[in-house]
């Protein structure tokens, strides 16, 4: 086979690629949000209107809740819509659809309708955007049969991802964590980097102690692993990739090797993924523990606005190293 | 014209002060994002000092105002300390919300500013619910609500206008029309080129009116206020006005004509106000002079306070929760 041609690019040029691909390969892609059609205030969007025009990429007015309807009543009817949720924290304005909506009418239709809708968002605490603008939520959607949840950390994955999404046939939450946007990495082209939802990765492999970490927090178990490494404790790092479906064979496959778990996220803490993550590991590694599960997340708080907060809120490699530290010792 | 010609010279030198203290406040803290001592996403209000300026005169301390994302003009117009402001976009401990809020979450509950949104249109139910209580109070109080053009096309407007409407309650909504969301026109969000005839559709009584004519604005207001107090239910004025900078400090706007800019900037609502204190003597060229000079001294000594300030502490991250 022949090597699957490269290319390094931003993570939020990723994005815009993969999007790009999408509306080429399939005339029922459009994307739908505040300002796409000008690129939106990120440049995720950029030059999409002008290739595809402003009928597949349509401008909204500051409607979050009807464009979420309205892009689910054009999913039933074929169409793939993108919308783009400008900030995850804006989605409450589009819950109801969204929950009430899209992740119920498979279901509730005895599988007549489908809603292949990808709902594009972005999160995270940095520039101090303060606390209506830099929430983690992904772990609502969690809660929400019907509805997939997918948090990539690499430019790779951003593209892989977003184009598996946007074939998938149900509704997808593609959570981007802004912090990412412009890290940068080497990136397939064609059909070769598609990433199927439901695998994780593991980032970098260990014997001592599994590290299960979510989007910007993958780059942060890498570096903790290097410190911890240097100390004699051989960490793995796992990136999930996808919440749910949640490649928990993956993980317990490593839990069963290191016998000691520890989840790290950005959101909030208490009622995060980490606690959903740990249940299903424990069930299904449980004579494998050494130690209890361990998770790290944000303090239990608004998003500080204060640059000097916001810094101490976000967990790091060092909370990370410390976290470790404890483990071992139990 | 008969409304500004009404205007005594009292109550033009407090709308001058008001307005050449926004503007300055403003141009300081757009040098301090320059710096960095003001983190974040902020956003000014550069040539629609008119719309705070104007509404907020006729209010009472007892009143009560919320704000958009754009919200330090109401602020200000409210009467917010000027030093616990900036410090509070500083991000510093010394700031109206300990340096948690920032620039779009500004509450200055001592002056009755109870707060600015992240969230386009998240203050205009909070205003409706604030006016139940002020209409229970039955002391005449009435409530503000400050909002965009682009606000005008969320649920939320459309809920809240019928609410007020329905309970007759004592809320005034201005919306400042600066004809732009973002980086995309008005024309680009509704086909209704009239904001105010959506209180019309709400049988609420409205105005539209130049939002650069500060005189205009205040009379407009003063009518509004006037039937709100006296228990004659919600008013709504849609303030004509535009942003003469970016939609946030460090946008370079490049989605306008700099031909539209320059129009706009003939009709800087403070050189026009300037104009007319001018030509009907309302003030001497000392007197103007002196404003300007002291709201600069204000501005000046606000930056100085908010940037001695220290920044808050880690420990701090906790507290406030939960009351
Ligand atoms: C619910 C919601 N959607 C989107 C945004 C992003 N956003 C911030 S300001 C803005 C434009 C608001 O326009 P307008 O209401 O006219 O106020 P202006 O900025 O002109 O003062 C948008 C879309 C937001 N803050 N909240």
């Amino acid at each position: 086979m022949p090597e699957a041609a490269q290319r390094e690019l931003t993570f939020l040029a990723a994005i815009t690629a993969a999007l790009k691909e999408e509306m080429a390969r399939d005339a029922a892609v459009m994307v739908l949000g505040e300002d796409v059609a000008v690129g939106g205030p990120f440049g995720a969007t950029r030059g999409l209107a002008e290739e595809f025009g402003t009928a597949r990429v349509v401008n909204t007015p500051i409607s979050e809740g009807a464009v979420m309807g309205v892009a689910v009543g054009a999913a039933v009817l074929g169409r793939r819509p993108v919308v783009e949720i400008m900030f995850i924290d804006f989605i409450t304005l589009a819950m109801d659809q969204l929950v009430n909506q899209a992740a119920k009418l498979h279901y509730m239709s005895g599988g007549q309708l489908r809603v292949p809708l990808v709902v594009r968002t972005q999160c995270g605490a940095t520039g101090s955007y303060a606390a209506q603008h830099s929430q983690c939520l992904e772990a609502w959607f969690l809660h929400v049969p019907g509805v997939k949840v997918v948090m990539p950390a690499t430019p790779a994955d951003a593209r892989g991802l977003l184009k598996a999404a946007i074939r998938d046939d149900n509704p997808v939450l593609f959570i981007e964590q802004r912090g990412l946007y412009w890290s940068k990495g080497a990136v397939e082209e064609g059909e070769a980097g598609i990433v199927p939802l439901g695998r994780a990765a593991i980032r970098r492999g260990g014997e001592d102690v599994t590290v299960v970490a979510l989007a910007s927090m993958v780059s942060e178990a890498l570096s903790a692993a290097g410190q911890l490494a240097e100390e004699g404790i051989s960490a793995e790092v796992i990136d999930p990739r996808s919440l749910h479906p949640l490649d928990l064979e993956t993980i317990a496959e490593s839990v069963k090797k290191t016998h000691r778990l520890l989840i790290v996220h950005e959101a909030v803490a208490q009622g995060g993924v980490g606690a959903e993550v740990a249940m299903q590991a424990q069930l299904a590694a449980f004579n494998y523990l050494d130690a209890p599960v361990r998770r790290l997340g944000a303090p239990f708080t608004p998003v500080p606005y204060s640059p000097v907060l916001e810094r101490g809120y976000v967990p790091n490699a060092a909370a990370i190293v410390a976290t470790v530290q404890q483990l071992m010792r139990e | 014209m008969a409304a500004k010609s009404q205007l005594d010279g009292g109550t033009a030198q407090a709308l001058l002060e008001t307005m050449w203290t926004i503007r300055l406040f403003e141009e300081r803290v757009t040098e301090l994002c320059g710096t960095n001592e003001i983190p974040g996403l902020t956003h000014v209000g550069i040539g629609q000092e008119a719309v705070a300026a104007g509404t907020c005169s006729v209010l009472r301390r007892d009143d009560y105002v919320y704000g958009s994302h754009r919200c330090h003009a109401p602020a200000i117009a409210k009467g917010a300390d000027l030093g616990r402001l900036m410090a509070e976009l500083a991000g510093r401990s010394g700031g109206y919300c300990a340096g948690k809020g920032g620039s779009m979450h500004i509450v200055a509950a001592e002056v009755g500013f109870l707060s600015g949104t992240g969230v386009v249109g998240g203050t205009l139910p909070l205003a409706v619910g604030s006016a139940l209580v002020c209409r229970d109070h039955g002391r005449g109080q009435v409530v503000m609500v400050f909002f965009g053009d682009g606000a005008a096309q969320a649920g939320l407007f459309h809920e809240s206008l019928n609410l007020a409407s329905l309970w007759e309650l004592p809320v005034i909504f201005v919306c400042e029309n600066n004809g732009y969301a973002e980086f995309t026109p008005l024309s680009a969000h509704t086909k209704v080129e009239r904001l105010a005839s959506h209180a019309t559709t709400y049988a609420i009584p409205c105005r539209t009116v130049d939002g650069n004519d500060v005189g205009a604005v205040r009379q407009a207001a003063a009518e509004a206020v006037e039937t709100a107090r006296g228990g004659g239910g919600p008013g709504f004025l849609e303030c004509l006005t535009y942003r003469l900078r970016g939609h946030y400090v460090g946008d370079p706007a490049k989605y306008r004509e700099l031909s539209e800019v320059g129009e706009w900037k003939k009709k800087d609502p403070l050189q026009r106000f300037l104009e007319v204190v001018a030509r009907h003597a309302l003030l001497t060229a000392e007197e103007v002079e002196a404003v300007e000079r002291q709201a600069r001294e204000r501005v000046e000594a606000a930056a100085q306070t908010a940037l001695a300030s220290p920044p808050p502490t880690i420990d701090q991250t906790e507290s406030h929760v939960y009351a």
